[in-house]
């Protein structure tokens, strides 16, 4: 028997990274405020879970400025939205396995 | 919760915000009731203008330039005046929607509808200069129903998905005004008054009701 929790993604586990991903797949290039204010978290909440996701190569980071403000902006990567459809898939065929 | 509740939370939640970060959802259907009621206004007082231009017209025997011209700038001033009510009402009305739900008013996907919606907007204004310009008067309100159409086309991809059927309803009363020409004012009157107010009523049942009744 296919373990049935073995395609879900472990990186996924968090709400949080879950949230950035969903929002990065949608919109093109977010900046780390909009995505502040989209899920509600604190600066070093959402920073840390950023790395992560930046480690992992499912985002890029493009450190840009608006007049003398730094304006850091993310986007997705092909490794990122593959694993987040992955990812998806893998939630979907479990809720179907229980039906 | 059971584990298979739990799972469906996360899709769904997931589905939320995706929807909630891509499209600008605090747009209040009031914005477009009052943007309807004051063209519809604007009409009025246009019929009024009309009237009184060709009862001087009568009474004069005959056509006066320096009266066409006097007659049509206090037209091109009224439409700025509505179109300015307008837009100074709507952003009322989205602000006030906005705040109640505690969101931003100014984020990334209410810039993405005005940058959206500009565009044609602004290609619309320039074109319209270019017929008043010419004295092409008659073509004026199809031009204006065609490219407001277009531009709610465009930005209804970041907002409410109303939006795109209220521009697909311009731009079809804008080309058939233009097989009505002279006609303007009652296709104007019908575009941005009564579909404003239509659609506006619709998309307050369908996404406001609830939440003020609360």
């Amino acid at each position: 028997m296919i373990n049935p929790i073995g395609n879900l993604n472990k990186i996924f586990d968090s709400r949080i990274r879950l949230g950035v991903m969903s929002i990065l797949m949608v919109n093109e290039e977010v900046s780390f405020n909009d995505l502040k204010q989209m899920l509600e978290l604190t600066d070093g909440n959402l920073a840390s879970h950023l790395s992560t996701l930046e480690e992992n190569g499912y985002l890029k980071v493009h450190k840009g400025f608006v007049g003398r403000k730094t304006n850091t902006t993310y986007s997705i990567t092909k490794a990122g939205e593959k694993a987040f459809k992955g990812h998806l898939a893998a939630l979907e065929n479990m809720i179907r396995s229980m039906e | 919760m059971t584990e298979q509740q739990n799972l469906e939370t996360t899709l769904s939640d997931i589905k939320r915000i995706m929807e909630r970060s891509s499209r600008f959802r605090s747009l209040s259907g009031l914005s477009a009731v009052f943007a309807g009621i004051s063209a519809l206004a604007g009409a009025g007082v246009a019929l009024f203008m009309f009237r009184a231009y060709y009862d001087r017209w009568v009474a004069r025997g005959h056509y006066d330039d320096a009266d066409f011209a006097q007659f049509r700038l206090q037209l091109i001033i009224l439409g700025f005046a509505v179109m300015f009510l307008a837009a100074a009402g709507g952003h009322y009305f989205t602000w006030r929607r906005a705040k109640k739900n505690n969101l931003p008013v100014f984020d990334a996907t209410s810039k993405k509808v005005i940058i959206n919606a500009l565009i044609p907007m602004l290609a619309g204004g320039a074109f319209i200069l270019g017929l008043i310009y010419n004295n092409l008067d008659v073509l004026v309100a199809p031009s204006c129903l065609v490219f407001y159409g277009m531009a709610l086309l465009n930005a209804s991809k970041y907002t409410l998905p109303d939006i795109r059927y209220l521009g697909i309803s311009e731009i079809a009363l804008g080309i058939l005004n233009v097989f009505f020409l002279r006609r303007g004012l009652y296709f104007w009157a019908l575009g941005f008054g009564f579909m404003h107010i239509f659609y506006g009523l619709l998309m307050w049942w369908k996404y406001e009701r609830r939440t003020s009744e609360e």
